[in-house]
């Protein structure tokens, strides 16, 4: 077993990647989702056990085929890549499990193991970002990702995806080439792409030009996957015509691993070598994270489509994970790594509950989801209780994040304050925006007959009240991704002078 | 049973009963009815076996969860607490029987709903009279907020649905808007939230901030419905009657006030907040509800319009006695929790009586009712003399206390408040008890009618008895607080 | 003067741009993918260009040979050459299917059947 838990790191990659080929193969789409799903438990069997193996302090390091690094592939999983984990490959877990009936309902049954296929290879890409220790490799497993994201989310019956996921496409492929430039100008000055070599090498010319540009390009490419304001152009469109289980996939992992290597890259490379870098990366950051926010937050007030208004929702969320990252001290990173968990379990279990309210309503505008609450209660109440931890009402996940964030922002003194206003502000806006859904789904006259709706099917319920608990559970047993997070803000700091 | 076992007990009995009630309503309403009484009846034995040690002395806690380092989900039994506790489990009881009468009377629909999210908001109202701390008092009030939304907007009809929205509305704006920074900004600067006897505060803040972040509080907790974030009151009118009463005497309104009194006296502390100029304010601002309120009562014509505004300036009483930070004022607050619950309570289960019975809800629709109703007037005019505080009603002790400490601490505006208020208060109820009483019905009603169903003339009866007895029996309570004072010197 | 020294630089820099111009400016689907490959190409030209050892040779060993170029460089090269390859058959997939769907490949009458 020892030896089992070497390979972790490498297998947490492996296990999905080699079974995408494998349920390509399998032609009954019952036995091809089957298959994806046991892929992608065994793949968050594997986190979880590597999150177990990091509690206890340890680090996991792996070099393929044994060639020593900096010469060799080195894979290595610390906390901060271990909350990652868990996210990405939960988030695809629920979503196989739970996604039986929208991919039915959008993908024809003799393409499904085609569309599995690619969601493997979407899981392997974005398992192996976390896993990856250097530069290159994360860039590749950053375009297998975002690739495969582009087949499943056009992969539906929806023609408005297509338009959607092209401009991602040149918008992400822009994103991906901008990363690679600054990678390729950092080897220019440095003559390595381990990250942790980078480092070291980096110290010696660290104030000369190309690094300052690497590090520009680097930031905006990553900022252009991540959907930093004002680069988000291309998510809204993207999660709301994507099939209903690939947006529950997204939404709660694709951007969080960018941010994560964003803030990875940032701190680790250039925080403790480019002078001033930390100031530079506040003041970057910090407007436009607001901007994000409030922007976000506004726009998302009067949308009418339900996923299209949670997508704005989680621009936002990407805003306050920002700003707490701007802060740069223990708290607001702290605060921003333990937003990225949990808004992924909010918005997760929102887009579940969705999911479950669209296998019997006609469309997913607020108008077509009225007085659904009556035949479909508990998909109603799971929606509620996700909504609620989106708001940050105390005893959800939110809130802890809400917590932290506002305790980092109080450290910053009287800017402290203007920000803990925005925080209030655009708390108060989700309470808007979540309610006007609420309000639909339980008091709104209904459009249609409702009488042939009934529950959404039990498995979709159970996945989806699970996520809606999660929200609670780790709302008020935040031990362990606190810990997580905390230990994540501590590494990221070390590396500052 | 130990005292944690016991707060533990308080906490869980509501929450079961839920789930009782929702399981019972399978075998007819009989059942569910039951179930609501029998886990009321539970939950008042279990509050009120912590009495005793309470009276010696003792302060039974209980941790449940670290949450995060420096936040805990803590209870502690403190006199405070425990009036308000008492008071809530017991007048569940009586709210229980009457609601069977209305719920029954009116053939309300999802009485169920209604049962079940009545038990969930009466386990908020405990966790927030045990709370040991801003964090667990902050949750289990916004648990309180959310349970109540389904029993105000109970109807489900469109003004009634926009109505609960203005509740809903302005409960969580100045919650999440106002208060968490509050409760953040005080875990910020004293590096705890818990509540301690001479405040956690003194030391760390100083001067205007701490005016700022008093108002904070104040503005925060809208439950208190200090003007101006009193309008989700009078909103709430549109939810039934047994509703109405949960709010205004049972739960929320009585959350909101206890909850100022709990911040004043164990966050800020009396004598902290005393030598402080910049808090001086709250007493001009609780006056001015006081009589700004009593003014727009005096021009209600709805019956329960007008008992909503009589309770935002009694709760302003409440607050105004607080903020009066006088020992004798400060008992004056407690006990006036008590005295304007019985008070307030009869109140609405009359006006209540009066809709199930008659269908009238206008004021001048009562003329002569008196004649068809006389229990249901009997108790109504008892409660109008406890809100003007004419002995020998529980509204004349409080009044007393709150007078007695206005004069130790000279504050004439107090004490010309008290005595503009309740001129105020009987130039708008007694009318209403003469109409009642001594005037002819003008019209006929549309079908004859008698008393309300029997359940709902029972409870306003003992809710009445209550207020009386509140005159003469209110030694232990006085006692209980009379702890909290000596504490707090 | 370095400047004729760092022709390669120039290059990819005005390839660099005008690949960028394209994918912005062009209405039509595909005159944006050929210009995201002009794009990455300018950035395989940086790689390439970075791995060059004046004097060096091709990185394949040889007897005689003491001074070969960067093979690094080309390998990662290489890597993104196949990811640019995909990238743009997968676009050029989408935008037959967008074709399929909407008879156009024209970006704004896209978006103004979708208006209807």
């Amino acid at each position: 077993m020892n030896s089992l838990a070497h390979h972790l790191p490498a297998l947490q990659v492996i296990v999905p990647m080699l079974s995408a080929p494998l349920v390509m193969l399998l032609k009954p789409s019952g036995l091809a989702r089957a298959a994806a799903t046991a892929a992608s438990l065994l793949a968050f069997a594997i986190a979880i056990a590597m999150t177990m193996g990091v509690l206890d302090g340890s680090t996991f390091t792996y070099r393929m085929g044994s060639w020593p690094a900096p010469y060799g592939i080195e894979l290595g999983v610390d906390r901060f890549s271990a909350l990652l984990l868990l996210i990405v490959t939960g988030a695809s877990s629920f979503a196989l499990l739970a996604g039986r009936r929208s991919v039915d309902a959008d993908i024809d049954e003799s393409r499904q193991p085609l569309f599995y296929a690619a969601w493997l290879l979407a899981l392997a890409g974005l398992s192996g970002i976390p896993v990856a220790a250097d530069a290159f490799n994360v860039f590749v497993f950053m375009e297998i990702s975002s690739l495969a994201s582009y087949v499943i989310i056009a992969g539906g019956s929806d023609r408005r995806a297509l338009p959607a996921v092209f401009k991602y496409l040149i918008m992400g492929t822009i994103g991906a080439t901008f990363y690679l430039i600054g990678v390729g100008l950092i080897y220019l000055m440095t003559g390595t792409l381990n990250l942790a070599d980078m480092e070291l090498r980096i110290h010696e010319v660290a104030d000369q030009k190309p690094i300052l540009v690497a590090a520009g390009f680097i930031t905006i490419g990553l900022a252009l996957k991540a959907a930093l304001f004002p680069l988000h152009v291309w998510l809204p469109n993207s999660y709301t015509y994507a099939p209903n289980a690939v947006t529950v996939f997204l939404a709660a992992c694709s951007t969080k691993v960018s941010l994560y290597l964003l803030l990875r890259f940032d701190f680790f490379v250039f925080q403790g070598n480019l002078a001033g870098h930390d100031v530079q990366f506040t003041y970057f950051l910090m407007p436009l994270a607001v901007f994000a926010i409030l922007i976000a937050s506004g726009v998302a007030l009067f949308e009418q489509n339900i996923k299209r208004l949670l997508a704005y929702s989680s621009i936002a969320q990407i805003g306050y994970i920002l700003l707490g990252a701007s802060f740069v001290t223990v708290a607001g990173l702290t605060a921003s790594t333990v937003h990225l968990f949990n808004h992924a379990l909010a918005k997760g279990a929102l887009f579940l509950a969705v999911g479950c309210l669209a296998t019997q309503c006609m469309g997913l505008r607020l108008s077509d989801v009225g007085g659904m609450a009556k035949r479909m209660p508990w998909t109603a109440a799971a929606f509620v209780v996700a909504g609620f931890s989106l708001i940050g009402i105390p005893g959800t996940v939110g809130f802890i994040s809400k917590w932290y964030l506002i305790t980092a922002a109080l450290e910053q003194g009287s800017l402290g304050i203007a920000l803990v206003a925005v925080l209030v502000i655009s708390s108060l806006m989700a309470v808007v925006y979540i309610w006007r859904i609420v309000e639909a789904i339980y008091f709104a006259e209904p459009t249609s007959d409702l009488s042939s709706v009934r529950e959404a099917p039990l498995v979709m319920l159970v996945v989806t009240w699970a996520a809606a608990l999660a929200n609670l559970y780790f709302g008020l047993v935040p031990e362990v991704p606190v810990t997580l997070a905390s230990s994540a803000a501590e590494t990221l700091l070390e590396h500052l002078p | 049973m130990s005292g944690s076992d016991l707060i533990m007990l308080a906490l869980l009995l509501p929450l079961l009963g839920a789930v009782g009630i929702a399981a019972a309503s399978r075998f007819g309403a009989n059942a569910r009815e039951a179930t609501t009484l029998l886990t009321a009846a539970a939950l008042a034995w279990s509050v009120w076996s912590l009495v005793p040690e309470l009276m010696q002395g003792g302060r039974p806690s209980l941790l449940l969860a670290e949450v995060v380092p420096g936040i805990e989900l803590a209870f502690k039994v403190e006199p405070l607490g425990m009036l308000f506790a008492a008071l809530a489990s017991s007048l569940w009881i009586v709210n229980s029987i009457y609601s069977i009468g209305y719920m029954r009377g009116n053939n309300e629909s999802n009485q169920t709903r209604f049962y079940i999210f009545f038990a969930i908001a009466l386990a908020a109202a405990i966790g927030i009279a045990f709370a040991d701390n801003l964090f667990t008092l902050f949750l289990f009030y916004e648990i309180l907020t959310l349970s109540t939304y389904p029993l105000v907007s109970h109807k489900g009809d469109a003004k009634t649905v926009r109505s609960a929205r203005v509740y809903l509305g302005v409960l969580l704006t100045t919650s999440i808007g106002i208060l968490l920074p509050a409760i953040i900004w005080t875990y910020f600067v004293a590096g705890t939230g818990t509540f301690t006897v001479g405040g956690i505060l003194e030391g760390k803040i100083a001067g205007p901030a701490v005016g700022l972040l008093l108002g904070l509080f104040v503005f925060g907790v809208g439950k208190a419905a200090v003007m101006p974030v009193h309008r989700w009151l009078p909103a709430a009118m549109v939810a039934p009657t047994p509703v109405s009463a949960l709010l205004h005497a049972v739960a929320v309104v009585k959350a909101g006030v206890f909850t100022i009194t709990k911040i004043i006296i164990y966050i800020f502390g009396v004598d902290f907040l005393f030598s402080e100029p910049s808090s001086g304010w709250l007493i001009y601002v609780a006056a001015f509800t006081i009589i700004a309120a009593s003014v727009v009562a005096l021009r209600q014509q709805n019956l329960k319009r007008l008992l909503a505004y009589s309770t935002i300036a009694q709760l302003s009483y409440v607050v105004m006695a607080t903020a009066i930070l006088k020992p004798l004022a400060e008992v004056g607050a407690a006990v006036h929790i008590v005295a304007h619950a019985f008070g307030k309570i009869t109140l609405f289960f009359a006006a209540g009586a009066i809709y199930t019975a008659a269908k009238k809800t206008e004021l001048h629709q009562l003329r002569g009712i008196a004649r068809r109703m006389p229990w249901t007037m009997t108790a109504f005019t008892i409660g109008a003399l406890s809100m003007i505080g004419v002995p020998p009603t529980g509204g004349f002790v409080s009044k007393w206390y709150i007078l007695a400490g206005a004069f130790q601490a000279d504050n004439y505006v107090a004490i010309a408040t008290i005595i503009a208020s309740t001129a105020l208060n009987a130039a708008y109820f007694l009318p209403i008890i003469f109409m009642a009483w001594f005037l002819k019905e003008d019209t006929a009603p549309a079908k004859e009618h008698g008393e309300a169903p029997f359940a709902a003339v029972l409870a306003l009866m003992i809710t009445a008895v209550l207020t009386l007895a509140f005159f003469f029996f209110n030694g232990p309570v006085l006692e209980l607080e009379g702890q909290l004072v000596r504490t707090i010197l | 003067m370095e400047l004729l020294g760092l022709v390669y630089y120039w290059v990819f820099a005005i390839l660099l741009m005008i690949g960028f111009y394209a994918v912005i400016a062009k209405r039509n689907l595909i005159k944006k993918l050929i210009g995201l490959s002009i794009f990455q190409a300018a950035v395989f030209l940086l790689y390439i260009t970075m791995g060059k050892v004046d004097g060096g040779t091709a990185p394949i060993f040889q007897d005689g040979v003491s001074l070969y170029s960067n093979p690094l460089p080309q390998v990662l090269i290489l890597t993104a050459i196949v990811v640019g390859i995909s990238t743009t058959a997968l676009g050029l997939g989408i935008v037959v299917r967008i074709k399929e769907e909407y008879g156009s490949i024209e970006e704004d009458e896209i978006q103004e059947r979708d208006r209807r």
